[in-house]
């Protein structure tokens, strides 16, 4: 029986990986808006330059723990150059695919990303990385009339 | 693994005796019910005997039931057949902020048409106010349409005073009795509508088969152009089966609705002190007291609706949720934030609709695995992170 998520999008939904906060964490990043549905917060741990450690709590639905989830484990083991260079479409792609009005989810974990480690580049090297304002909305206007 | 069905009012079960009898029909072999040989008026027979059915579940007279292939097409069908009868009497119709998309969607095509449109707002219980209704009308109205209870929250609205408004305008009311029919008593005299919906897939009849009440003088074009069937306000040879099936399930919606209506509530009531007891920071929605027996209808807060509904699937449990990330718009519930629930708090949205085969095992078992799941997902959600550090601070 297949619902309109694939597999391993459910997989990660019902037990998801790195789920929790960080108490020592070097970088926090959230994103989202309650009102929309979702709410990520992302934490991060950093050693020589490689994140070695992450945790999330997303308030969501079920793509929204998936791309959470999908998304502390492809940056866990990555310097921080290479974690912002995963993008949403790698996060979805990765989860076996993404029904199209749930997307943004994905867009929602990039950002969660680099929220994250705009806020250890904050507290590292005074320099964050220049983040415009979160693209969720945005992301929802191009899809036609929604409103989140 | 339990199996629980609590979204009947997306769909009930077909009653047995209703599968029965389509059964037995769809075996025989059923011929055109407008051809006047023999097996056309055997035909003739079925759709008729169904018709006297469904009238006799609303105190309707046969004549002024035209079936339809869904709820949706009659609402359909009175908007749009009533707006085209009257255009040339006036072209502004009244309705409220929480109809069903099958009534909302028709307007705003009158509305692209040249037709105006008043939306009148409901409490914070989803009540429309006759008076409200009453202050909505003008020179120009033709006629209004409310729904009777709202099937996503529950709430039943008071029809009869919004008829007897009205009637004093001269302004006929179209009621979408679609959630109600079939589970609450419905007499169109007794409430005064001119126009009422129904839909057999609401009271375990089969999907396929919606009615038109039209009382006799109120005129309706027809939306579908064709042969002269249903009075000539509905071509098309009627889907015979379906129709059968929800005359049927009408009539025994009728002959067991007291003993269905106090199972339902009983069972429904505890669900509600069952939840409420063990979850915290639940919000019941729709009306506490004037409400469809079988409907409960909260917002879980912290907790997004598709996760909780996603998890209860998982455990064999099948419900609804007014959540944005559920519906396909990725909008929350027009019916919910129109009754001023948050937005935030809206995305919690659960709707469970119980139906004739729950029982009080299902409800214990809702009730035992429900909250472990809330619990869970709380535990993943930064919203319920910051509330439970302000609680212990």
């Amino acid at each position: 029986m297949s619902g309109p998520y694939s597999d391993k999008v459910m997989a990660h939904f019902a037990n998801p990986h790195n789920v929790g906060e960080l108490n020592d964490a070097d970088g926090i990043g959230e994103v989202g808006n309650p009102a929309c549905g979702d709410i990520m917060k992302m934490y991060i741990k950093v050693k020589d330059n490689v994140i070695v450690d992450t945790r999330f709590k997303t308030f969501g639905c079920g793509a929204a723990i998936a791309t959470s989830s999908m998304a502390t484990d492809l940056i866990k083991g990555k310097t921080v150059d290479d974690a912002l260079k995963v993008t949403n479409k790698a996060v979805a792609e990765a989860l076996g695919g993404l029904p199209k009005q749930k997307m943004h989810c994905s867009v929602l974990a990039e950002e969660a990303i680099q929220a994250a480690i705009d806020d250890y580049l904050k507290k590292t090297t005074g320099k964050g990385l220049n983040l415009k304002e979160s693209s969720h909305e945005h992301a929802h206007e191009e899809e036609e009339g929604h409103e989140c | 693994m339990r199996q629980v069905y609590l979204d009947n009012s997306s769909a009930t079960s077909l009653h047995p005796k209703v599968a029965e009898l389509m059964a037995s029909l769809l075996k025989e072999g059923l011929a055109n019910p407008s051809s006047l040989h023999g097996p056309g008026r055997r035909a003739k027979e079925v759709l008729e005997e169904a018709r006297g059915r469904v009238a006799g579940l609303i105190g309707a007279k046969p004549e002024e039931i035209v079936f339809t292939s869904s709820g949706t097409e009659a609402n359909n069908l009175a908007i749009k057949g009533m707006a085209m009868a009257y255009k040339d009497k006036g072209r502004h119709i009244i309705t409220s902020d929480i109809e069903h998309f099958s009534v909302l969607n028709p307007l705003t095509r009158l509305e692209k048409m040249g037709f105006s449109v008043t939306k009148v707002p409901v409490d914070s219980n989803g009540v429309v106010d006759p008076a409200a209704v009453e202050r909505a009308v003008t020179p120009e109205t033709i006629f209004a349409s409310i729904m009777l209870a709202n099937g996503e929250v529950g709430t039943i609205e008071p029809i009869k005073d919004i008829a007897g408004v009205l009637k004093k305008k001269k302004v006929i009311l179209h009621a979408d009795a679609i959630a109600a029919a079939g589970n609450i008593p419905v007499d169109v005299n007794e409430l005064g509508v001119g126009a009422m919906s129904l839909s057999a897939n609401q009271f375990h009849g089969p999907s396929g088969a919606g009615a038109l009440f039209v009382r006799n003088g109120v005129r309706v074009r027809p939306q579908i152009d064709g042969g002269v069937q249903e009075g000539g306000r509905r071509a098309g040879t009627e889907d015979l089966l379906a129709i059968a099936g929800m005359g049927k399930a009408a009539e025994l919606a009728a002959k067991e609705m007291p003993e269905r209506s106090n199972k339902l509530r009983s069972l429904r009531d505890a669900l509600r002190d069952r939840l409420t007891k063990d979850v915290d920071f639940i919000h019941l929605t729709g009306h506490p007291t004037q409400r469809l027996p079988g409907s409960l209808s909260l917002c879980v807060e912290f907790v997004e609706g598709e996760s909780v509904l996603l998890f209860l699937d998982m455990q064999g449990v099948a419900v609804t949720s007014g959540s944005a990330c559920t519906s396909k718009a990725l909008k929350a519930s027009h019916v919910l934030l129109a009754m001023g629930v948050d937005a935030a708090v809206a995305q919690g949205s659960l709707h469970f609709s119980l139906g004739m085969n729950t029982t009080k095992e299902d409800v214990d078992y809702v009730a035992k695995v429900m909250p472990p799941i809330v619990d869970r997902l709380r535990q993943m959600s930064p919203l319920y992170e910051k509330v439970s550090k302000e609680v212990k601070a």
